[in-house]
């Protein structure tokens, strides 16, 4: 069997967002904790930012990049064509 | 298609109704016990009434659940919805550890503890975005099957079985314990009977229906265990803010907690009681310091109290308290010298003043250099706690297996979303309950005369000392923060009596936790025994063996684990929780390279699979057993934990070193050794492509005709 052009290039976007969204997870998880003494001084509706962000805010953005996610590969499915259902 | 998309729409529908009618039942259930209560109905019978009305609550849906097809067997079937496959996986993951310890652990550690909500969370970023679509196109039954697959042939597999049952059985006898301890607590039964009776629990839901009878307990265990945790944060949240919304508030309670925290720091009260502790510590120093001879003249003057005692014919009481002394007086040179180190070792933690809830990585250290340094290694030890965490949730079998489920690739991305949904909501309100319950405590318990304690102090410190103590240090009559201890899993199971709730809800948090951990053990022993029947004995052994065996094989393999967990778990292991995080560092290390480099680099081979998998274990494992208290004994290691330590990690996180190493091994082997067949290249791309035009690869077919 063999790939299509286009089949590369839905294999490509995928890999672009894969990247995009772990380096998102990554800032919002390490950069975060290493910053967390620094972060601890600024005040967030009366947490600690650092406190705030590890105890709810990474989670809200996991759950928005997860989200995205599966929504943005749906659209790159049916635009490609490899959509479940298609064959 | 359409058809198949319609239907399953009916199916979403009907259990839409089901879980409806399910959950309003259960809530008139609670109402009618709450009247009961007030009617009279003594404590007792509430916590019989919860526990096995819950129990046969499960084995009802259990057996309702039966089956003796393959497909649902292993996979329910591959028709579950997303969201009810998330809720499915949030009682699949949260464990007893997450319902009952969790808030209790961050009430202790402050922000350092936040490092397992991160963990616990960010790896359903790498399930979504690395594995669950990928595993659900493969569509197999089980994480060895993906490994035997991609590695070609049963060596991989049959590493992949040996490291999935390693981390699966040392999770559930952690599970187990838990069930025999809340069925204990809360029924007064013992806890080897109470260790039994919660098997039968575990058994009556997965025995007859495997995955199917799971998957339909785990979403009624799901929702009893969020109603049980939520209610009383809740009720917590009104009496201390007057609002209903703990999550969104509690930033102001936090800031209350600081301020009081630096009162406390400064009162001199609580120095007073702070000082006695540094005293005590002190002595026990002098004593080890003293040895041999502090341990001989220690003992001689004990035996000379009960003698003189004796001799001057004292009170009765006086008497039998001078022959305990003795009789607990250390037996040996050795027991003396372990005995009075830990003692300075717990009297100088209790010296210290109260840990800041909401500053991260915290020294007490009064050297700013030291401190300087002490705060660097807490931060290393949580990044490095955090990725191991992260990195074992996308590796533990139980929980990717759970993706095998949904009925396509687009719903197992959607699937992956509503999972941390689920387990969002409890492990949000987690840390806000942390909170709520330290600022009960610091208002209404300590500057209290110990005469007008409130009554679940008193009551929980007659249930067990070691969860809540508070004794009056330094004779004052009056509480002081530092003569207060407290036990990790208080905090949640006294939460209802803080907030001033009704029994029933205490009889329903016990409920909640009971489901946490059923829920876990299910999957877990499901995960086994798969292993075993699936992936060794058809697999490898018998691949001629009918339908009917296999699932026999399965259901007797089943019994036999669970038996054989529930004797360890009575056993009741040193260290329990220690094993529990180590499952996650040796899951990281073994299995998520190879699951991920299978589907994204096509250049790993099965000789790198394998090396990979041994290295990663074997130097996590190497690191713990050198550096961990209990598994040094075990093993009996005798160099000096400091020489065996590498860059201060902790051996919670050895997966920090084994990670890496098995995904340099991943990359070196396989590029030395021959590149895989184009077979299994043309596996990884079907496993790429939800749907690929001349495909002809259809593996879930040679499976044993699984239509889907």
């Amino acid at each position: 069997m063999q790939l299509t052009q286009a089949h590369q290039e839905y294999w490509r976007r995928n890999l672009n967002m894969t990247l995009v969204l772990l380096a998102i997870w990554f800032v919002s998880t390490f950069v975060m904790g290493f910053f967390a003494r620094e972060l601890a001084t600024i005040n967030f509706f009366g947490w600690p930012l650092s406190f705030y962000m590890a105890a709810q805010g990474s989670m809200v953005i996991y759950l928005v990049i997860i989200w995205y996610y599966a929504r943005a590969m749906k659209r790159l499915d049916e635009e490609y064509g490899v959509a479940e259902g298609e064959d | 298609m359409s058809a198949q998309v319609s239907s399953n729409r009916a199916f979403f529908n009907q259990l839409k109704k089901y879980y409806t009618y399910y959950t309003g039942g259960f809530l008139v259930f609670l109402v009618a016990l709450t009247i009961l209560e007030q009617l009279g109905l003594p404590r007792v019978w509430i916590g019989y009434v919860f526990l096995f009305a819950t129990i046969a609550l499960y084995a009802g849906i259990g057996i309702m659940s039966r089956t003796a097809d393959v497909a649902e067997y292993y996979v329910a079937g591959r028709r579950v919805p997303a969201v009810f496959n998330g809720m499915a996986t949030g009682s699949d993951w949260m464990s007893a550890a997450s319902f009952i310890g969790m808030a209790g652990g961050l009430y202790l550690q402050g922000f350092d503890g936040l490092a397992f909500i991160l963990g616990w969370t960010g790896g359903y970023c790498l399930v979504a975005f690395l594995l669950a679509p990928y595993l659900r196109k493969f569509g197999q039954f089980t994480i060895p099957d993906f490994l035997g697959a991609r590695y070609g042939g049963n060596a991989a597999r049959f590493i992949g079985i040996l490291v999935a049952i390693l981390v699966s059985f040392v999770y559930v006898v952690a599970q187990i314990y838990g069930v025999g301890l809340i069925t204990s607590r809360f029924t007064g039964v013992e806890f080897t009977v109470g260790v039994f009776l919660g098997l039968a629990g575990i058994l009556v839901c997965s025995f007859l229906g495997g995955m199917r009878a799971v998957t339909w307990t785990q979403v009624a265990q799901y929702i009893i265990l969020i109603i049980a945790y939520l209610i009383p944060v809740v009720w917590l949240s009104v009496k201390h803010t007057g609002i209903p919304l703990p999550q969104l508030v509690y930033g102001s309670v936090l800031q209350k907690v600081t301020e009081r925290e630096k009162q406390l720091t400064a009162d001199p009260k609580e120095k007073e009681v702070r000082d006695i502790f540094r005293q005590r510590a002190a002595d026990a120093k002098a004593r080890v310091d003293g040895l041999p001879g502090t341990w001989t003249a220690g003992r001689e003057a004990a035996e000379k109290r009960v003698a003189d005692l004796k001799a001057a014919n004292a009170p009765m009481a006086e008497q039998k308290a001078a022959e305990k002394a003795l009789a607990d007086y250390p037996k040996t040179e050795a027991d003396a010298r372990r005995i009075w180190s830990g003692q300075i070792g717990s009297n100088n933690a209790r010296a210290a003043p109260p840990l800041p809830h909401g500053e991260p990585f915290y020294s007490a250290n009064p050297d700013p250099a030291k401190a300087e340094a002490e705060r660097d290694r807490k931060r290393k030890n949580f990044l490095a706690l955090v990725l191991c965490l992260m990195v074992g949730t996308a590796a533990l079998p139980h929980i990717l297996m759970r993706y095998y489920t949904t009925p396509s690739v687009q719903e197992a991305r959607r699937s992956v979303f509503w999972s941390l949904f689920c387990i969002f909501l409890l492990y949000f309100s987690a840390p806000a309950l942390a909170v709520l319950v330290k600022f009960d405590i610091f208002t209404l318990v300590v500057g209290k005369n110990f005469a007008d304690l409130p009554g679940w102090v008193a009551s929980w410190q007659k249930v067990d000392p070691r969860l809540l103590n508070i004794t009056d240090i330094n004779k004052d009559g009056i509480v002081q923060l530092a003569e207060i201890t407290l036990g990790q899993d208080i905090i949640v199971l006294a939460t209802p009596e803080i907030a001033g709730l009704p029994y029933v809800i205490s009889g329903l948090v016990a409920a909640g936790g009971l489901a946490a951990a059923l829920s876990t053990a299910d999957g877990l022993l499901l995960t086994i025994a798969n292993a075993l029947s699936h992936d060794l004995y058809y697999k490898m052994v018998n691949p001629n063996a009918s339908t009917q065996k296999r699932i026999t094989i399965s259901k007797i393999l089943l019994l036999v684990v669970a038996v054989l967990a529930a004797y360890t778990a009575a056993a009741a292991p040193a260290d329990i929780l220690f094993l529990v995080a180590a499952a996650f560092s040796l899951a990281a290390a073994g299995f998520f390279v190879p699951l991920a480099a299978g589907v994204f680099w096509k250049r790993a081979n099965k000789y790198g699979a394998i090396a990979s998998m041994i290295v990663g274990v074997t130097i996590t494992f190497y690191y713990m057993a050198t550096t961990q208290v209990w598994l040094r004994s075990v093993f009996g290691v005798t160099s000096s934990v400091a020489d065996n330590t590498w860059w201060d990690i902790a051996p919670i996180s050895a997966g920090i070193f084994g990670m890496p190493a098995a995904l340099i091994t991943m990359v070196v082997v396989s590029l030395l050794t021959p590149a895989p067949d184009k077979q299994t290249q043309e596996l990884v791309e079907h496993v790429r492509y939800p749907s690929l035009k001349g495909d002809t690869m259809n593996p879930a077919a040679q499976a044993g005709g699984v239509g889907h």
